[in-house]
């Protein structure tokens, strides 16, 4: 992984005095999850009048939080949740907006502002919808107005769904904390009361066992860990000659590695085969093996084409027909939440990137495919979904020359790249019996990067 | 004790690392590395992160003093519980099966209920030592107790006492290599140098297609950037090996046979095996892929030539069958570690003899053939290599892999050792 010296120097004194003078790009350090450490620190504004505004200021205030309706001019606040949901026009926005507005320059370090709105395509009015697709161009651009790690994220309420139902908690505490650090200008949509708040905030993945591809390095190793935190018990699943990383991280989060090709024509089977044998059940699957063989589509040849494709989302649709296939992978029949599949993505996938047809292919085609297998996990009380990073400091985007991945890196609303683990809290939030709304979704891990809005 | 109270010893699985031949890919990787990173391997392929297994042992046949405890300061390198005991075996290249059959013993005997058996050995990594006439002085020098002594003491080196000397693989009885000795048996028993040549092309066939159908997925862990046996060409033919030139027995002339593709190349690596009982396995929801039935030592006096060195499983193999009431027909799969393809022909030939079984072995006819089909199914040491005390648990691992899903089919083995000594084993698939 790359060092970002200039993040760096730019969170030291001189070198903050320096870049704001200059104008220059000014990353904050971000407001990470540290298991034990407190949702967030400080007051949280919940803003309006609505049913979700009561509900959610309840539910903040069952988690102890210093909730509050209205702050004093010159207070730090640590989050502002502006709810619109029964705005019924653009014109009835405008009070709330402008308390979120001026709640901007109270905000504290990596502050929060969370809208919260009724989805768009629920109505037919043209006012109610005009309002609610207002709701999301206030929030994107609020997201690239925050400042010092402040991230601005919207909860999406389907259009008869109860605001407290735990779908809705979830995203809420999610979007709060320093889970969500890199996660801004995007929304989370609930769709159903399904999903459960866990006994254990800390541990929300305790008794679920699941399985990790791509798990030997990288972002896929950072999920493993993740996961294992959040109390997962893990499989861990790499291609065979990436066996000693893979045995190592296995090790480290006491799960099994399982060396396995995921284009193997039985990968799917030999996963549950693996997971009836040492677990008996099957709960989670993160689909997070992928490859990239760049090359101008002029000059693309056959292998890589093929390959990126049969990698990246052929395996994937092959092994999800296996597991949907099998009891094992059916939570009810554990008496647990329902199953979980997420996939990653690529915000190449949704902007295009030249030199990257073949994986833009790919990954587009992962949000198709999450979008359109969602019916039959909701069959299941289940869910999947898929997680879009943006720039990510790997040790793939370490090899991109360093002019170009400076620029990469600052291109977002947080003027620096992802880590690993950004990425692996989504994955663990979209994992979570708290997630359990949110299904068919691509949710961006992407700090609101410039391209491929 | 009765034998009720014998319970089975099962096969859960293995683990080795790629087998490298010597100053290669492990140049630098010690006896201690390899096989802390084939434990390590083991561990995580069965999740036994922190747990105490009964008994872990191995060894090595060229050691360093320093690494007196080698598979104890192994394990503690790993993360299985810091409390789990360990020892060190040593019978030549039957290290690693000696070390497997002795901890199926102790699981069957309820002594422990789980086990970690293997071996590993480096050529790479060889100790060398000093001659004994420098080490005599050295040793007088640290006993003296004035200086004047020490320097005296020291005054005695001379040049010629600092050349260093490479670890034997001879035979320390007949200052003959173990090539030398196989070649004289090859010649007795008239294996031909084409049904070696076959053989040893036969091996790199079938190591590299268990590969390439994945067969080594959940049996070898890569370390150091290798992920196949280097040693290994899949794309050998027998006009490329019969342009080699002898290696082994050229005082035969015309009549040598062995070269360096029809002999084993001297190999770094490590593997282990876990073991268990029955309910240990169960209870860790761990998989059960074959019993280890028996095994039987075996040792011939090679010395005065009354028979060849690596002859001794042939003996060890009768014993054992009949003991157990089978014969060759009743195995699915027979491994025979390929030492040399003479070693395992002359195997081969030898039960095949009526003459043989009768006047050595003492039986009323020949011991049975054996059906090639069935042998060395999955590629054995010609194209994996043989790092001396790792071919035990190599063998065992795949062979138990092979019958799982078989559940009462039979596998044999047999791996010959220096020294004339030898060991054969059963194993049932279930």
């Amino acid at each position: 992984m790359a060092r970002d010296t200039y993040t760096e120097f730019a969170n030291t004194g001189f070198g903050r005095a320096l870049t704001k003078n200059l104008g220059l790009p000014q990353p904050a350090k971000l407001r990470r999850h540290r298991p034990g450490r407190p949702l967030i620190e400080g007051p949280v504004v919940v803003l309006g009048s609505s049913a979700a505004a009561s509900a959610l200021a309840d539910r903040l205030l069952g988690w102890n939080l210093d909730v509050r309706r209205h702050v004093g001019p010159k207070e730090k606040v640590a989050g502002v949740v502006a709810c619109f949901d029964s705005a019924s026009s653009p014109a009835a926005l405008s009070s709330t907006v402008l308390e979120t507005g001026m709640l901007l320059k109270q905000l504290k370090p990596s502050g929060r502002v969370i809208t919260v709105s009724r989805d768009p395509l629920g109505t037919g009015d043209p006012a109610v919808r005009a309002a609610r697709s207002a709701v999301q161009g206030l929030t994107r651009s609020t997201a690239h107005e925050m400042r010092a790690g402040g991230t601005a994220n919207g909860i999406v309420l389907a259009e008869e769904l109860d605001p407290s139902a735990p779908g809705v908690a979830g995203a809420l505490r999610f979007l709060l904390s320093g889970r969500s650090a890199f996660v801004s200008g995007q929304f989370i949509s609930v769709d159903s009361v399904n999903g459960a708040l866990p006994g254990n905030w800390d541990r929300p993945l305790q008794g679920q066992v699941a399985v990790v591809t791509g798990a030997a390095r990288g972002i896929g190793a950072s999920i493993a860990r993740t996961l294992h935190r959040d109390g997962a018990a893990l499989i861990l699943v790499d291609i065979p000659a990436a066996g000693e990383q893979l045995a190592g991280v296995a090790n480290e989060v006491s799960g099994t590695a399982l060396q396995l090709d995921i284009t193997a024509p039985d990968a799917g089977e030999r996963i549950l085969a693996h997971a009836k044998q040492h677990h008996g059940r099957l709960d989670i699957v993160v689909h997070n093996a992928g490859i990239t063989r760049d090359k101008l589509l002029a000059n693309m040849d056959e292998s890589r084409w093929n390959s990126v494709i049969a990698v990246n989302i052929e395996s994937q649709l092959r092994m999800n027909r296996a597991f949907l296939a099998s009891e094992l992978f059916n939570a009810d029949a554990h008496g647990a939440m329902g199953p979980r599949i997420i996939s990653l993505a690529s915000t190449s996938g949704i902007a295009g990137n030249r030199g990257q047809t073949n994986y833009a292919a790919s990954k587009a085609g992962v949000m198709g495919m999450v979008s359109a297998t969602a019916a039959q996990l909701a069959a299941r009380h289940g869910t999947i979904n898929a997680v879009a990073p943006g720039f990510i400091e790997t040790e793939m985007t370490a090899k991109i020359p360093f002019a170009t991945r400076e620029v990469a890196r600052r291109l977002n609303s947080l003027n620096q790249g992802g880590l690993p683990v950004d990425v692996a809290e989504t994955i663990a939030f979209l994992a979570s019996p708290q997630a359990g709304g949110t299904s068919g979704l691509t949710l961006r891990v992407c700090g609101q990067n410039l391209v491929g809005a | 004790m009765s034998a009720q109270n014998i319970r089975d010893a099962v096969i859960i699985g293995g683990n080795r690392i790629p087998f490298a031949r010597a100053h290669t890919a492990y140049a630098t990787a010690g006896n201690q590395d390899m096989l802390t990173s084939t434990l390590n391997g083991l561990v995580a392929r069965f999740g036994l992160q922190g747990e105490q297994i009964g008994t872990v042992a191995a060894g090595a046949v060229m050691k360093h003093s320093k690494n007196f405890n080698l598979t104890r300061e192994s394990v503690l390198g790993t993360p299985l519980d810091p409390k789990t005991p360990a020892f060190d075996v040593q019978m030549a290249c039957a290290t690693g099966m000696e070390a497997i059959g002795s901890m199926a013993n102790k699981i069957k005997l309820g002594q422990i209920d789980s086990a970690i058996a293997g071996g590993v050995d480096s050529i790479s990594d060889a100790p060398i030592v000093v001659t004994d006439e420098l080490r005599g002085i050295l040793m007088e020098a640290n006993r003296a107790k004035t200086v004047s002594q020490r320097l005296k003491a020291l005054a005695k080196i001379r040049p010629g006492h600092l050349a260093p000397q490479a670890p034997g693989v001879n035979e320390p009885r007949t200052g003959m290599s173990m090539g030398e000795h196989m070649a004289i048996t090859a010649h007795a028993w008239g294996i031909t140098r084409a049904e070696q040549d076959e053989l040893a092309l036969a091996s790199h066939k079938n190591l590299a297609a268990a590969y390439d159908r994945g067969f080594f997925d959940d049996l070898v862990t890569p370390f150091k950037g290798v992920s196949r046996d280097n040693n290994m060409r899949a794309d050998s033919t027998l006009e490329k090996l019969g342009k080699l030139s002898p290696a082994f027995g050229r005082d035969l002339g015309n009549e040598a046979t062995m070269t360096a593709a029809n002999s084993t190349a001297l190999t770094d690596g490590a593997s282990a095996v876990l073991l268990g009982s029955e309910e240990w396995a169960d209870q860790h929801d761990l998989p059960k892929l074959a019993n280890f039935i028996d095994y039987e030592e075996g040792a011939v006096d090679f010395v005065d030539g009354a028979e060849g060195l690596l002859m001794a499983p042939a003996y060890a193999a009768a014993r054992m069958l009949k003991r157990n009431n089978l014969s060759f027909s009743d195995f699915e799969y027979l491994e025979i570690h390929e030492a040399f393809a003479s070693t395992v022909l002359a195997q081969i030939k030898a039960w095949e003899s009526e003459e043989f079984c009768k006047n050595k072995l003492g039986l009323d006819s020949a011991l049975g053939t054996i059906d090639r089909s069935r042998l060395n199914v999955n590629g054995s040491s010609l194209a994996a290599g043989h790092p001396f005390a790792a071919t035990g648990g190599r063998i065992v691992a795949t062979l138990a892999k092979a019958l799982h899903g078989k559940p009462g089919k039979l596998g044999f083995i047999s791996v010959c050792a220096a020294g004339g000594q030898g060991i054969t084993a059963i194993i049932e698939g279930r």
